[in-house]
């Protein structure tokens, strides 16, 4: 584990209200999280990593306890300093993609950095840069609908990384990859990971993904069952 | 940012043709309605303003008193002065003399007693003077169904149907039976040189047509008419421009205690046009705003299927840090481009079909035969200044409604359910 803590989770709890009262899906959890760290918060469905993930990326917010990101707490954050820190220091991998269908691939990547109000030529660099980093400057033009799997899925890793966040989620990148695909995300993100010391954090219950964390954390029913660091 | 939010409209022909299609023919279709019943309206009150009222009257004030009696020993004298007076002041207005006057058509046979006879409506109208003006009012040329125009004094149109009643031909001698302006009786021969169909029931039921200057011989009315009728330079009944006519004809001819001073009347001020024409806009305004809200709510539904569509987009927006604002101010930019397009180019194709229709007309004749209402044959479109601006309700305030509504789901959901949504 590294010692620059990123994220600091104390006392953690989450519920939703549901037609019979609420549900826990958090309850309790205290972790920190440091820079570089390649972790995944592993468990069956329903176990409440999702929603921790959302927590962190501030998609989502505590009903008790105090998430610290990036020595912001999240809880104190209305909806424009939540936007903000989304767009500033956070990238997001989600299973589907979520690629914007109507924009090539050099638009996909590029729309970040136009959130982040960066020039034209600036823009342009950073975009090919990571596309280039991905292998997928030849991609430049094409729209989501005529690339493969693994291609929109490193589509979404170029557009998470274009802005160089500190902390990248990724909730079940690998769930609608077949295992070639699967290994080839894993290690550009553990490539990216070295270089640019990115912090990862995945939500997953794949086995190809495990595989390759650093940390790996298990929930079972919104509680840290066991938190350990692998051999990876 | 916004050049690329456009490039995405552009692309996506579900958030862009699609939907100015849909607004396109909406607006279209409420701007042809619209123009429709402005037009069925305008060619009910056209109809009788060119038989009857005119778009205004000049009449003695004892005359209107006993306008439904059409007493000529009340009308207007001194015409010809009067005329020239009113030319001069309106310039504008198309003045026309006519003597209205009830009668009785007596058809003799051949032993030179009475065969048929019949009461009449007779219109004097000027048919030779070379001005055509009253006699296109009257529609003659095209109305007639039998025989020829007038060309010379003495010579009678009569409706075709009150021609059969008589059982009477062109060719064939008839004496009108009446009284003089003083109050004497008159009688006088006509060759029946022509029938017509008017097409407005009490016309055709028993109605002649004679020259103006006929009839003032007959009735003994020398310079003299029942009344003036004024129409507006281009035919169509428009009462500010007639209330302005009125205030200044007022002025130049004031309330006088001389029972046979003229007096002027508009369109709305007789035989209870005023309460028609309120009633037909009433329903005609009724059934556009009907169809006004019908195509909003289609516009609107559209426009909040639009944005429901794109809840995956919205989603994957604001996890990348968009503001939830900024992507609402965003949807209602792109729905009032798509409105603003779709309403203009709805309101021209719509004003495109309603100036062919204006022109052109819908000849609905055939289903109007037994009509006993005055009701026009042909209905013709209008288009006014409304027309251009009346589609822009259901075009862009019900697409940008819609949109604004399904938008503020963004606000409602809490964007890790957006992302639920989106993942599932």
């Amino acid at each position: 584990m590294e010692n620059t803590t990123l994220i600091s989770i104390e006392g953690l709890r989450k519920d939703f209200p549901t037609s019979g009262g609420r549900f826990t899906a958090l309850n309790g959890i205290d972790l920190k999280i440091g820079k570089a760290e390649f972790t995944g918060i592993v468990g069956p469905s329903g176990s409440g990593k999702t929603t921790l993930l959302n927590i962190i990326g501030s998609l989502d917010s505590p009903s008790e306890g105090r998430v610290m990101v990036l020595g912001q707490s999240i809880s104190d954050l209305n909806v424009k300093q939540a936007a903000l820190l989304r767009r500033s220091k956070l990238g997001f991998i989600f299973q589907s993609y979520n690629l914007l269908p109507v924009y090539t691939v050099f638009e996909n990547v590029e729309f970040p950095l136009l959130l982040l109000k960066l020039d034209d030529s600036h823009r342009r660099k950073m975009v090919m840069d990571t596309l280039d980093w991905l292998g997928l400057t030849d991609k430049a033009k094409s729209k989501p609908a005529q690339l493969s799997g693994g291609e929109c899925q490193r589509v979404a890793v170029a557009r998470a990384m274009v802005k160089r966040p500190e902390i990248v989620l990724a909730d079940e990148p690998t769930a609608n990859l077949d295992a070639a695909n699967s290994h080839n995300i894993l290690k550009t993100m553990v490539r990216l990971n070295n270089e640019f010391q990115t912090t990862f954090i995945f939500a997953t219950h794949d086995d190809k993904v495990i595989s390759y964390l650093k940390r790996k954390i298990s929930l079972i029913d919104g509680k840290v069952l066991k938190d350990e660091i692998t051999n990876n | 940012m916004i050049r690329f939010l456009l490039k995405g409209i552009l692309r996506d022909k579900q958030r862009s043709l699609l939907p100015v299609i849909v607004v396109t023919i909406g607006v279209m279709l409420t701007v042809v309605l619209y123009c429709w019943l402005t037009g069925i309206l305008n060619d009910s009150v056209e109809l009788s303003a060119r038989f009857s009222a005119g778009h205004v009257k000049i009449i003695t004030a004892e005359y209107e008193k006993n306008i439904n009696q059409m007493p000529n020993d009340l009308a207007l004298t001194g015409v010809d002065t009067l005329m020239l007076k009113l030319k001069n002041e309106f310039p504008e207005i198309k003045w026309g003399q006519r003597i209205h006057f009830g009668g009785l058509i007596d058809v003799a046979g051949s032993n030179g007693e009475t065969r048929a006879q019949g009461p009449a409506i007779g219109f004097g109208i000027d048919l030779f003077s070379g001005d055509p003006s009253e006699k296109e009012r009257f529609n003659l040329a095209k109305s007639l169904h039998r025989g020829r125009m007038p060309i010379q004094p003495k010579e009678i149109l009569m409706s075709e149907e009150f021609s059969r009643k008589l059982n009477i031909n062109p060719g064939d001698t008839v004496t009108l039976i009446g009284s003089t302006m003083y109050g004497s009786m008159a009688m006088f021969n006509y060759t029946l040189c022509g029938t017509v169909i008017f097409g407005a029931g009490p016309m055709d039921q028993g109605s002649v047509v004679i020259d103006l200057e006929d009839v003032r011989k007959a009735l003994d009315m020398n310079n003299a008419a029942s009344e003036i009728v004024g129409y507006l330079p281009d035919n169509y009944y428009n009462e500010e421009k007639v209330d302005k006519l009125v205030i200044k004809f007022n002025k130049l001819f004031p309330k006088s205690e001389d029972k046979f001073a003229p007096i002027i009347l508009t369109l709305r001020q007789q035989n209870d046009f005023g309460k028609m024409i309120d009633q037909i806009k009433q329903i005609g305004g009724f059934m556009v705003l009907i169809f006004v809200f019908s195509m909003s709510l289609v516009l609107w539904n559209a426009g909040l299927l639009g944005g429901l569509r794109r809840y995956t987009e919205f989603g994957t927006r604001l996890a990348l840090g968009e503001n939830y604002s900024h992507i609402y101010r965003t949807i209602i930019y792109e729905s009032l481009l798509i409105g603003i397009i779709g309403s203009i180019s709805g309101t021209f194709f719509g004003l495109l079909i309603s100036l062919y229709m204006q022109n052109h007309g819908l000849d609905l004749g055939s289903i109007m035969k037994n009509a006993t209402i005055m009701m026009p044959a042909v209905f013709h479109a209008r288009i006014n200044t409304l027309s251009f601006f009346i589609g822009f309700i259901p075009g862009l305030i019900s697409t940008v409604v819609g949109t604004a509504l399904s938008g503020i789901g963004i606000y409602k959901r809490k964007t890790a359910q957006l992302f639920k949504e989106l993942e599932a």
